[in-house]
């Protein structure tokens, strides 16, 4: 049983309109940035919110089919982890789980013990008498899960499971909820902002802009191909539009870009931050792609820093490069530096658009 | 002590009020032309006098063109209470000779008109009283005054007379509220004056009955030592008992003293 | 951790301060002076009168009936005002504040008006099934329920308001009727909200005058609630009054007390 949803849905000058579909057992993240529609596709799947068109359905079961069919929230067979995971207060944390097995007229006995055997699966075993408010943020997220998975639903949706907590444990609890949606049976879709976790936990993603999805697969397809300049951030990538003629690409904002392989047409073009080297001198070798450049932005990572450049009109006119801390040592770079870039040709990568 | 102050406060805002809203003369008014009377004249009338005073007051304005009269209308016993705290008026003019006791600094009181109990019944009588008897029939809605009020204790002195035990539905706290009751038709009948069924006629229609005559109620009228017009306050004690102003009160369903 | 560092950073400004207390005193002095009135030499055998008993006993009979069906209507009708779907919704919220405004012996009126012997509603009651609410303890309740129900909506609505939506709209995907959801999640989270309401319909219940006894009229043991019984002995011995007075304010208070107590501590 595969859940279909046509998701078209208005709301004042915002229009989503997308396809999804989850096969039983797959994990599909709804990507994008904030304001691309990710929560809204969500919400119409739970029924939080009516289609003005198109289709929902499992299999032959439909949900919501305007204008003649639409089945309110309680009657579709979905477990729902909200981003700040919506735990009732005023309930225990077994309760809390029991909720969904009680409101569905499961005996009041039977549904505790069903709830208890679900924190105990989430390793809260000795927290089912606790008020949820007295929970850590990874403890009340497990018990969010808990709650959404004890109905055993068909269709389980996570709303940024994950953007709620603090960056230390994070790690934790996504390698955790890796394994229990391994184990799940059912459809899931994740909604998130964070590639990370997307990469991590789901086995397809959809990126969506603006109400639209702009890109479709696994999550090692678009690492390596990005197709918009979001995704190409999303996965650190520098990503640029043009036309090839042979291994010249003349770039769509200006700029030109020599591949090692000829191409022919339009193109994509993509090479990692880290392919870009800086000098503060022209440099006296040849590689294939030397531009000047304006330092813009300085961005410190982890181990690294990146720095954004404007290398028209020679190059493109935003070009991220990573550079190691050595290196930066001997730069020196401050916004407004002229810099001199270069990329070898055979860091870059091109694909038809 | 506290209660008298509070009163006298409340009465002292009533009274600012009414004054405020009507003064448009100068209290003391130096003006030759009007050379009899000038000024605010205040009283504090029984609330069953609203309509006749109000009338009263007005062709006393009309004959002394330099005067202004302002009226508290309210319960007898709550405005004999103001008095003695200190409210400013210069007449009072009573439903109840026991009310016009309890103030202390006035003139001789005179006796200028009095009522006399009805039976009132909704228009067209639906409950078919007849008199006085009906008062104890229990399948009747009944409505009297409290014994606390003067409409309630002149029926209690009525019903002692002719040996008859009313059953009422109520005791109502006021003649104007027995009054309400009969004219929504919630009672078939309630025991008031004789000018409020006259006030109300569009609405209710009086029973005479005989035996009224045994609780006669006086309303007496005296000026008020302590009142700041003296004069104006004379003017209109007489104005009431002139000829002029028993005809007002007649019409409204007094009776002359 | 210490008192004193406590009390220094709960220490109010002067600003505040002042007209705090000046409140304080102008809610509390009146009553002061009610006490300081009260003949207390005789108030003893004044106080274990029958009809004290009477009046009191139908007071909170009648407050407490009345704010149980202001529970039971009122909180619906908050519930509709929050969160229903309805064209002129600001409109209606004006009127269900109508009896706060209205004069109270007006509401009265209007109540005979409808539920009289001859009202618009009361006319059939009679007729059809024999009933009749002017000059009955249900009537009174009526009148009590009417005047105070305001009160509690109001302030139900506020907290429904000012409760997180989204709360119900989990229970939902948790398979919860709407109901179901009202019942355990919604209900629950605005019980201080609703007990605030109750305890303000409750007092002003029971204070109630005007609308009951235009009504309900007064007859002792049926619709003579304190209130009413205070008005009268006003007429003629002010003593008994403010007797009165004092038993009514005391059995509220100690009522209130307790109960917002007992309830708003059971909730923490």
């Amino acid at each position: 049983m595969t859940l279909y949803a046509d998701l078209q849905v208005t709301r004042g000058t915002f229009e989503l309109d997308i396809d999804l579909t989850i096969a039983p057992g797959e994990v599909v993240a709804l990507l994008g940035p904030n304001g691309a529609g990710k929560t809204t596709a969500l919400r119409a799947i739970a029924g939080l919110l009516p289609l003005n068109a198109g289709r929902i359905s499992l299999d032959d079961d439909r949900w919501d089919e305007p204008p003649k069919t639409f089945r309110t929230p309680d009657r579709r067979p979905i477990g729902v982890v909200f981003q700040d995971y919506l735990l009732f207060d005023h309930l225990s944390c077994l309760e809390n789980v029991a909720f969904g097995l009680r409101a569905r007229g499961i005996d009041k006995h039977l549904a505790r013990t069903e709830a208890a055997r679900w924190l105990e699966t989430v390793g809260l075993a000795e927290y089912g008498r606790r008020r949820p408010r007295s929970l850590s943020g990874g403890q009340a997220q497990r018990v969010a899960l808990a709650r959404a998975l004890a109905t055993s639903p068909d269709v389980l949706l996570l709303d940024e499971p994950l953007a709620a907590l603090d960056a230390s444990t994070t790690l934790h609890v996504r390698a955790e909820l890796g394994q229990h949606l391994q184990r799940f049976t059912g459809r899931t879709l994740l909604v998130t902002h964070d590639p990370l976790d997307a990469m991590v936990l789901a086995d397809r993603l959809v990126i969506i802009e603006a109400g639209r999805i702009v890109q479709d697969g696994a999550p090692a397809e678009i690492a390596r191909r990005p197709r918009t300049e979001y995704v190409a951030q999303l996965v650190g990538l520098n990503l640029y539009r043009g036309t090839a003629t042979g291994t010249r690409v003349a770039l769509s904002d200006g700029g030109t870009i020599t591949l090692a392989e000829p191409a022919d047409g339009p193109v994509h073009v993509a090479f990692p931050p880290i392919a870009v080297s800086l000098y503060p001198e022209p440099p006296s070798g040849s590689p294939r792609n030397t531009w000047p450049a304006t330092v813009t932005g300085i961005e410190q990572h982890a181990h690294t820093v990146r720095l954004t450049l404007d290398a028209a009109p020679s190059g493109p006119s935003t070009l991220l490069a990573d550079i190691t801390p050595a290196a930066l040592a001997d730069l020196h770079p401050t916004p407004g530096q002229l810099l001199h870039a270069t990329l070898k040709a055979t860091e870059v990568t091109s694909y038809p658009t | 002590m506290f209660r008298r102050t509070a009163l006298a406060t409340l009465a002292a805002v009533a009274t600012l009020t009414l004054v405020s809203c009507g003064n448009d003369q100068p209290a003391a008014s130096n003006n030759p032309s009007t050379p009899t009377l000038s000024g605010t004249v205040t009283v504090f009338a029984a609330a069953s006098l609203t309509g006749s005073f109000t009338q009263l007051g007005k062709d006393f304005e009309a004959a002394n063109p330099g005067a202004k009269v302002v009226f508290n209308f309210a319960g007898s016993s709550a405005l004999a209470q103001q008095i003695n705290q200190g409210a400013p008026a210069d007449v009072f003019a009573s439903a109840a000779p026991k009310n016009m006791d309890q103030v202390t600094d006035k003139g001789t009181p005179t006796t200028f008109a009095q009522n006399t109990l009805e039976i009132a019944v909704p228009k067209g009588n639906p409950g078919n009283i007849t008199g006085l008897k009906d008062f104890t029939d229990q399948n009747k809605k009944i409505a009297l005054c409290a014994a606390q009020v003067p409409c309630g204790a002149a029926a209690e002195k009525v019903f002692k007379a002719v040996s008859l035990t009313p059953q009422p539905d109520s005791l109502e706290q006021d003649v104007k509220a027995a009054l309400t009751k009969v004219s929504l038709g919630e009672v078939d009948a309630a025991l008031v004056y004789k000018t409020d069924v006259l006030a109300a006629k569009d609405k209710v229609d009086g029973i005479e009955f005989p035996e009224a005559d045994m609780a006669i109620n006086e309303y007496p009228i005296a000026t008020l030592t302590k009142g700041a017009n003296a004069a104006g306050a004379k003017a209109f004690v007489d104005y009431v008992l002139s000829d002029k102003g028993k005809a007002v009160l007649t019409a409204a369903g007094f009776a002359a003293p | 951790m210490s008192r004193r560092s406590r009390s220094t950073t709960g220490r109010l400004p002067l600003v505040l301060l002042l007209p705090a207390l000046l409140g304080l005193a102008f809610l509390l002095v009146p009553l002061i002076g009610l006490l300081a009135k009260a003949p207390w030499s005789t108030l003893p055998s004044r106080l274990f009168s029958a009809e004290v008993w009477t009046a009191l006993r139908l007071s909170l009979v009648c407050a407490t009936v009345a704010t149980l069906i202001c529970l039971l209507l009122g909180i619906p009708l908050a519930w509709l005002l929050a969160r229903g779907n309805l064209p002129g919704r600001g409109l209606l919220r004006a009127l269900v504040t109508v009896p706060l405004v209205l004069p109270p012996v007006v509401g009265g009126v209007a109540l005979l008006l409808v539920l009289g012997r001859r009202g618009l509603i009361g006319q059939h009651l009679d007729a059809w099934f024999g009933i009749s609410l002017p000059f009955t303890t249900a009537g009174v309740i009526v009148a009590e329920a009417f005047v105070a129900m305001p009160f509690l909506v109001i302030s139900v609505e506020g907290a429904l308001r000012a409760a997180d939506p989204r709360f119900e709209e989990a229970a939902a995907t948790l398979g919860a009727s709407r109901w179901l959801t009202f019942r355990r999640v919604t209900l629950p989270s605005i019980a201080p909200g609703v007990v605030a309401g109750a305890v303000l319909c409750w007092a002003r219940a029971l204070g109630e005058f005007g609308a009951t006894i235009t009504f309900a009229g007064n007859f002792p043991g049926r619709t003579t609630t304190m209130p009413l019984a205070v008005y009268l002995a006003l007429e003629t011995d002010p003593d008994v009054a403010v007797v009165l007075s004092i038993v009514l304010l005391l059995v509220s208070v100690v009522v209130l007390a307790s109960l917002r107590e007992r309830w708003l501590s059971g909730l923490r």
